[in-house]
């Protein structure tokens, strides 16, 4: 075999395990048991998932300039706090045993928990699901935009989801056609938009074509869906409005709706006109996460927006439980988190962690209890309900830590997952 | 189709001061094949953005035919980024592959069966409409994707650097192929690339830019035979022009211990900044090896030569010291490039004369780069 003397990683933290790995050959080549059996979305380039040092990552044959490129785009998006998968590292130098040269690679940690679309979008897709993903879709596009960044191509496969209590996170997994700026144009914003819609129709239409998606569902509707949403949301985010100096209420309702969104208030614009009658806001900076924030802040714990608002609302019914309203509200959180939220979680067996995260399990408890409760007529405590969720719930579903070995139609959105089995 | 028109278009980025692209005035004729080329940061893809709609146009406007489209969204513009997302739908046959941006725009079907039927002709898929694209070959999905933007008939092409990301054979393949289709369908295209082969290749004309200003528009041969400055001379030809800065004795410039005599229209239009100097360029290709001792020869010393096949180039250094540090080439300071008789070459550290083909050495001022035009 030629000496790989000009293999070259590039990596923030190299991992070692990374040599081991089959270089010389072409991706599409590779050994099965080199590869994690995860669904692929539609690529132009070869991909592939490999198990590595006991995570998964994927890999992506691809030009070495772009390689280098993505990887650093990548880099600054995780900085920016923008959801997106984690940057490995780039190979280049790689040549085949008869020393042809092979294509540069980029590394990308898989994301745990993470869905691609068609394994959410399937014969048995749900309306209210696929407006779950799209939201999911538009939140992301919304947050990419702020933070200056224009994918340039928007779709389906290169966006990965995650359970968030009952609805969905988005991920941005490929960023090779993007590019970051200070602020976008208009017409930077509205082209992103319009390519989205596209891709996920065409995307749609393709399941249509395979039949993993029924006739009936209205692929161009979906895709015009994301585009409401998303205008929705930015400008719910972003306009200004003004009103009379007597309404100043207004500003502070501003910030309530806006938190309600999931986003802080970084720095509001506040200008009133000469003759200070009339009063002009709006926001400069938003940050998505004000649940998830405020979570972190009282209990360290770190969840997603939607699953950090679901646990919010469980603590502030077990302030109001146990009558603690006047306590400070860091040591109830520090209570409700060692006596409430970390028995139920730890109460999963070991072997059935992998099927979801934490959070998403105890989200799925709350709602067990309350069918449990209702089947049975009398408030039904969490103990029972944990007991009865790891016994009759859990078990059937899929792990979804990694989807692996698994195919995508096989992982089909269960209209009675969180329900309560039919005896 | 249409004419596209930059009118003193600008784009100035937020905190900065130098416009990405200064007051650009160029007009493209309807079926055209334009190509924006120039190095990075020259403002060549900003321009494409800025017709695309997605950069913002500071001053100065662009028109799509006779149509203002400044504030336009990019939607609505008619216009088609070729090769932006080539990825294919594995469960569409190649003529649902190519038609459904139409189904989208809710086409009818005999239309759209029709236009993908016309594409198809074109791109020789017709045989294959009825395949998964998995039954293709890399260029024939290549071409599919291309047929996605054709059946739109869009008035406008817009393409950034489509084939940087393919290797240097298909590179050149697709290159031809894209040249040649872009013929037989007659849509006005805009094209940027940084490679001055590709540029040279397939535009029916080529716009050069520089730090965000126009340099010089025309047609390949144009750019090649009458270089507006320096620096086109210089980015334009491959290997590169050899150009050299050299001081002027009574109308004779001192090219290291050769002496060149130049035109007297060409000394009457110095200038002051041009400092009794001038700047000749000459192509690798525009020179004759000639015996010692011929009038206005320049000896050149052989380090390295490099042999093709069908070409020979000698890479070289000027004999004599005066001058022979400001003379650049593709090669890089004080070397010279020169094409010579593949059957005749030269062994290294031999002295070679050569001598500029007449008429064929261009002029420039030293001080301001322009061409001097006799």
């Amino acid at each position: 075999m030629t000496p790989r003397t000009r293999l070259q990683i590039t990596a923030a933290a190299p991992d070692p395990a990374l040599l081991d790995l089959p270089w010389d050959v072409p991706l599409a080549d590779w050994p099965a048991d080199q590869l994690a059996a995860l669904p692929r979305g539609i690529s132009r380039h070869t991909v592939r998932f490999a198990r590595l040092s006991g995570r998964v990552i994927a890999i992506k044959e691809i030009g070495e300039t772009v390689a280098y490129r993505e990887y650093e785009l990548l880099r600054q998006l995780s900085k920016l706090d923008v959801p997106s998968v984690d940057p490995v590292g780039v190979i280049t130098g790689r040549t085949a045993p008869d020393g042809e040269p092979l294509e540069a690679v980029l590394i990308t940690q898989h994301l745990r928990f993470s869905l691609p679309y068609r394994a959410l979008f399937s014969q048995s897709l749900r309306p209210d699901t696929a407006t779950r993903l799209i939201d999911a879709l538009a939140v992301l596009m919304v947050r990419l935009h702020l933070a200056g960044f224009y994918w340039g191509d928007v779709s389906l496969s290169n966006t990965l989801f995650r359970r968030d209590a009952e609805t969905f996170a988005a991920y941005l997994v490929d960023a090779e056609t993007g590019d970051l700026h200070d602020t976008l144009t208009d017409g930077q914003r509205g082209y992103d938009l319009e390519v989205a819609r596209v891709n996920i129709i065409g995307e749609l239409m393709d399941l249509q074509a395979g039949e993993f998606l029924e006739e009936e569902v209205d692929a161009v509707a979906i895709g015009e869906m994301l585009v409401d949403r998303y205008q929705e949301l930015w400008t719910a985010l972003t306009t200004a409005e003004s009103f009379g100096l007597d309404e100043r209420w207004r500003v502070q309702a501003r910030i309530e709706r806006l938190n309600d969104l999931g986003f802080d208030v970084g720095e509001l614009d506040i200008t009133t006109d000469l003759d200070g009658t009339t009063v002009r806001i709006q926001p400069k900076v938003v940050d998505a996460g004000h649940h998830s924030r405020r979570l972190m802040r009282l209990t360290g714990l770190d969840v997603q927006e939607n699953q950090a608002r679901r646990l919010l609302n469980d603590l502030d019914q077990y302030r109001a439980a146990t009558d603690r309203q006047n306590d400070d509200e860091t040591f109830v959180a520090h209570d409700w988190l060692t006596e409430v939220f970390e028995p139920a979680v730890r109460a999963v067996p070991r072997a059935l962690r992998p099927k979801l995260e934490p959070a998403q399990v105890y989200h799925e408890l709350l709602d067990h209890r309350w069918f449990l409760s209702e089947r049975k007529g009398r408030d039904v405590p969490m103990r029972e309900a944990v007991t009865s969720y790891v016994e009759d719930i859990l078990p059937e579903r899929p792990d979804e830590e990694s989807v692996l070995g698994v195919s995508a139609a096989d992982l089909r959105e269960d209209p009675d997952v969180v329900g309560v089995p039919q005896d | 189709m249409a004419t596209v028109t930059f009118d003193k278009a600008t784009r100035v980025y937020p905190g900065t001061e130098r416009p990405a692209v200064d007051a650009l005035d160029l007009h493209i004729e309807d079926g055209e094949f334009l190509v924006l080329v120039g190095p990075s940061g020259c403002g060549k893809s900003t321009s494409l953005r800025m017709l695309a709609g997605l950069e913002d146009v500071n001053a100065g406007r662009i028109l799509i035919g006779d149509r203002d489209v400044t504030d336009v969204q990019p939607k609505d513009r008619d216009i088609a980024m070729v090769f932006q997302n080539y990825a294919l739908y594995p469960h569409m046959t190649v003529a649902d592959n190519m038609g459904f941006a139409l189904k989208i725009a809710g086409t009818p079907k005999a239309e759209i069966r029709t236009r993908v039927e016309e594409a198809a002709k074109i791109l020789d898929l017709t045989q294959y409409l009825d395949r998964k694209p998995k039954a293709l070959s890399g260029g024939q999905r290549q071409r599919v994707a291309m047929g996605r933007a054709i059946v739109r008939q869009p008035r406008v092409f817009l393409m950034d650097e489509p084939l940087s990301n393919l290797d240097a054979k298909l590179r050149v393949q697709t290159r031809t192929q894209i040249a040649s289709l872009q013929r037989r369908l007659g849509v006005t295209t805009v094209y940027v690339t940084h490679d001055q082969t590709e540029a040279l290749t397939m535009g029916d004309r080529i716009a050069v830019l520089k730090d965000g200003l126009l340099q010089q528009v025309g047609t390949p041969r144009d750019m090649y035979d009458t270089p507006a400055n320096v620096f086109v001379a210089g980015f334009i030809g491959s290997p590169a022009m050899n150009i050299g800065t050299f001081p002027l004795t009574d109308g004779v410039a001192k090219v290291g211990s050769a002496s060149i005599q130049v035109p007297r229209d060409a000394l009457g239009t110095l200038a002051a900044d041009d400092n009794n100097s001038i700047t000749i360029g000459f192509r690798p290709e525009a020179l004759d090896v000639v015996p010692q001792g011929t009038p206005d020869s320049i000896p050149v010393s052989v380090n390295i030569v490099e042999e093709l096949g069908s070409d020979a180039f000698v890479y070289g250094s000027l004999v004599g010291d005066a001058g022979a540090a400001e003379v650049r080439s593709g090669a890089g300071d004080s070397q010279v490039i020169v094409r010579v008789d593949p059957r005749q070459v030269p062994a290294k550290g031999e002295t070679i004369n050569v001598r500029i083909r007449t008429g064929e050495q261009h002029l420039f001022h030293a001080g301001s780069g322009e061409r001097i035009a006799l």
